[in-house]
């Protein structure tokens, strides 16, 4: 199903057959006693199962069987930090220097991760992302491009956004938006209330986002187009997209832990780590988040990776850079929603695997006879301090530093290889 | 001349360094009543001094103020220059506005490179909110927040507590601070940190204050800093004692918030006939860079039994010769003053 082989010349293959005893297998379903088998890089056998001869054995010891998490809308490739965070896959965002717009430079990322890691492209709507002129998405989704994203802006013309959807809806490809109506944003970094007000910072009102997240179901209707939206923060939006799935239309939304975890408390002390955009918002949206999350309202949960070194972050707040390096950090916080009685595990997976591979139509995320064997060992339980200066990501943006939290990866397969 | 006798405030705070332990002076939201109240009863001696013919003393001889100044400033810069040079101090300038900043040069490296310069002091305005915090967490010495952003103007807001409370005091009124005293202020709130610092210490200090603004031009939750909001200019100065008004910082402004000056003098500038809504002997106060016409009639400001405007300027001088004093007193060894010290940096 892959549009490139797998086993080509830039493939790694597994060299012996591995069986991985004595865990526990999280399954859709549920989570279960058992072990996997994996052989020639796929996963061969699943459940109650004995190592055959031959086999490299490995006792799990109880830690949890997952499938690798495949991160939905990342702006960088950063093997290190993705390894870490137990991520096997990741769509890229089209925001980088030069813009995803091309089906060259498509073709390019969607090799650049081979063989321990994959890329899944998404295609810059827009030329340029400039917002107005279709790029061509047709060939970047021959190149290699799993989706389709406005990027890092909204598009704030409706026109040119209907013909955007109406032509990803021909191609069968989701369109990831960022939700902000921009003429309210304008240059705010944070959100208007009194945190921003205290701060002295540009801010806007929250009502931004459900404006544009409204705008963008009302045309997803008239498409008929697949609508993503990577960050839903607000309580308004949320609900918006809630109704929206109760009538039927293909509308997904999702989340990255900084809006679950952190209100725009942190921003106190005009701490640049916890610039995000969207911004940070009060802690009413943050429990809304929570209980969509709960809910069924958030599909997909992503790291939204931005590692920013000092020369984006180490100025003053509303001159910063906005984004997080949160490759490392995303299980450990998914697992909080766990422990607080928020989510099961299976769905936990499904949030950070199993959802954002449907939406890319990727055979990954769960585990399953067949698939990719991309594994994922993890200790729930493992304790360890966020710490921003000793992290595997290029730079260390973290909102959550010094936190103390628990969950880690502790042995990772891609394709069958340990990495 | 190195003695001036201090204003009999002894047994009223916390003695030596405990009365102000802080580094710097960032902002108003990190002090203590007690503190505003220490740093305003310092200011006393210095009010008397300036009005001496001959104002030189040594307290901080052989010490070096740097002004770094990222935003043009006139007034605020010359009065920071005058309080440094009356005390003694080698005060430098730097006009970062037409600097290395221009050539790229990040603020963090020109904080390292003010630093390496051993100053003794660094006073910093800057146009971005928060950007005297990052310096201050970069340098080894006491540094004072002459405006940054939208945020705090801390010496701005001090001086106007002195101005206010002299101005009282010249009418036979007890004020050590502005408890029940009803005090608005109108303009451009969004985008002031004068307005931001001065809720603070006002409140601090006893006062009610109303804010006054067209919508777009409040920030958004500022209740919740204990004030009460008006956009009404007639039902804000209803009783009012004190009436503080701002300028438009269209420097500022992304986009229109206001249809034209003439409009905007129409619903919100001080006039006489306005006035005469206030409390009868209601006091007048700007902070400075006027536009007489606009936020404040020429005949209001020049009203010379109820505008204060000037001994705002003059308190200004007192008020950072008072923060420049005690904020080096540590370094300068004077007795008491050798314990532990709040730098508040979170990096």
């Amino acid at each position: 199903m892959e549009w490139y082989s797998e086993h080509g010349a830039l493939g790694m293959k597994q060299p012996t057959p591995l069986t991985i005893t004595g865990g526990r297998l999280v399954l859709g379903g549920g989570v279960t006693k058992g072990g996997v088998r994996l052989v020639d890089g796929r996963i061969a056998a699943l459940g109650d199962i004995s190592p055959l001869d031959g086999d490299e054995v490995l006792d799990a010891k109880g830690q949890l069987i997952a499938p690798g998490l495949v991160d939905f809308g990342v702006f960088a490739v950063d093997k290190p930090a993705f390894h870490f965070g137990g991520i096997t896959r990741a769509a890229l965002m089209p925001d980088q220097s030069p813009p995803l717009d091309v089906p060259s430079r498509v073709r390019f990322v969607a090799q650049s991760g081979k063989p321990d890691f994959w890329v899944h492209p998404l295609a810059a709507a827009t030329k340029g992302l400039g917002g107005s002129e279709l790029a061509e998405i047709g060939l970047m989704r021959e190149a290699g491009a799993r989706g389709v994203a406005t990027g890092r802006q909204w598009i704030g013309d409706s026109g040119a956004m209907l013909r955007l959807l109406q032509y990803a809806a021909m191609l069968d490809l989701v369109v990831v938006c960022h939700a902000e109506d921009a003429g309210l944003t304008g240059p705010a970094a944070a959100t208007a209330g009194e945190m921003a007000t205290r701060l002295g910072l540009p801010s806007a009102p929250a009502e931004a986002e459900a404006l544009a997240v409204a705008r963008d179901i009302a045309l997803a209707e008239m498409s008929g187009a697949k609508v993503h939206f990577r960050q839903v923060t607000t309580k308004t939006a949320l609900e918006l997209i809630r109704q929206a799935k109760a009538r039927g239309l293909a509308v997904t939304g999702g989340v990255t832990p900084a809006h679950f975890m952190l209100s725009d408390l942190a921003t106190a002390d005009f701490r640049t780590f916890a610039r995000l955009s969207p911004p940070l918002r009060p802690e009413s949206d943050r429990e809304a988040v929570r209980e969509a999350i709960g809910d069924g309202t958030i599909d997909v949960i992503s790291s939204g990776h931005d590692p920013r070194g000092p020369e984006d972050k180490r100025l003053p707040f509303a001159d910063a850079q906005p984004g997080m390096a949160g490759a490392e950090t995303l299980l450990a916080m998914v697992l909080t929603l766990v422990r607080d009685e928020v989510i099961d595990l299976s769905r936990a997976f499904d949030l950070i695997a199993s959802a954002p591979a449907r939406l890319l139509g990727v055979e990954a995320g769960i585990l399953r006879e067949g698939y990719e064997a991309d594994i994922a060992l993890i200790d729930p339980e493992k304790p360890w301090v966020i710490d921003s200066r000793k992290m595997e990501a290029s730079a260390g943006n973290t909102p959550f530093d010094g936190q103390p939290t628990q969950g880690r990866v502790t042995a990772l397969w891609k394709g069958g290889v340990r990495v | 001349m190195t003695s001036i006798e201090k204003s009999s405030f002894a047994g009223r705070y916390p003695s030596g360094g405990a009365a102000f332990p802080h580094r710097d002076l960032l902002g108003i939201a990190q002090l203590e009543r007690h503190e505003i109240l220490y740093l305003l009863d310092e200011a006393e001696q210095w009010v008397e001094f300036n009005r001496r013919p001959s104002k030189h003393n040594d307290t901080l001889a052989g010490l070096t103020i740097i002004n770094a100044f990222f935003e043009n400033s006139t007034r605020t810069l010359l009065s920071f220059e005058i309080a440094g040079k009356r005390l003694g101090a080698d005060v430098v300038n730097m006009h970062a506005a037409q600097s290395s900043v221009k050539k790229g040069e990040t603020l963090i490296d020109t904080a390292i490179t003010l630093n390496a310069m051993r100053a003794d002091g660094i006073v910093i305005r800057h146009g971005s909110s928060g950007a005297v915090a990052l310096i201050a967490s970069k340098v080894d010495c006491p540094v004072l927040n002459a405006g940054d952003g939208s945020h705090e103007h801390p010496t701005q807001a001090l001086l106007d507590a002195l101005a206010l409370r002299h101005a009282l005091r010249a009418r036979g009124e007890a004020a050590d601070d502005f408890t029940g005293m009803n005090v608005t202020i109108c303009g451009d709130i969004l985008h002031s940190r004068v307005a931001r610092s001065g809720v603070l210490c006002l409140t601090a200090l006893g006062a009610n204050v109303r804010l006054c603004a067209p919508p777009a031009l409040m920030p958004v939750g500022i209740e919740r800093m204990g004030v009460t909001t008006f956009s009404n200019f007639d039902e804000a100065l209803a009783g009012s004692d004190v009436i503080m008004m701002l300028r438009l910082q269209t420097e500022r402004m992304e986009g229109q918030f206001i249809p034209s000056p003439r409009e905007y003098h129409h619903l919100y500038g001080l006039t006489q006939k306005r006035l005469a809504n206030a409390a009868p002997d209601a006091l007048v106060m700007h902070p400075g860079t006027m536009n007489r016409g606009v936020e404040i009639d020429s005949e209001v400001a020049d009203l010379i039994d109820r505008s204060i405007i000037t001994r705002q300027v003059e308190m200004g001088v007192a008020i950072r010769m008072a923060a420049l004093d005690v904020l080096t007193r540590r370094a300068r060894g004077v007795p008491g003053w050798s314990g532990t010290v709040n730098t508040g940096h979170w990096a």
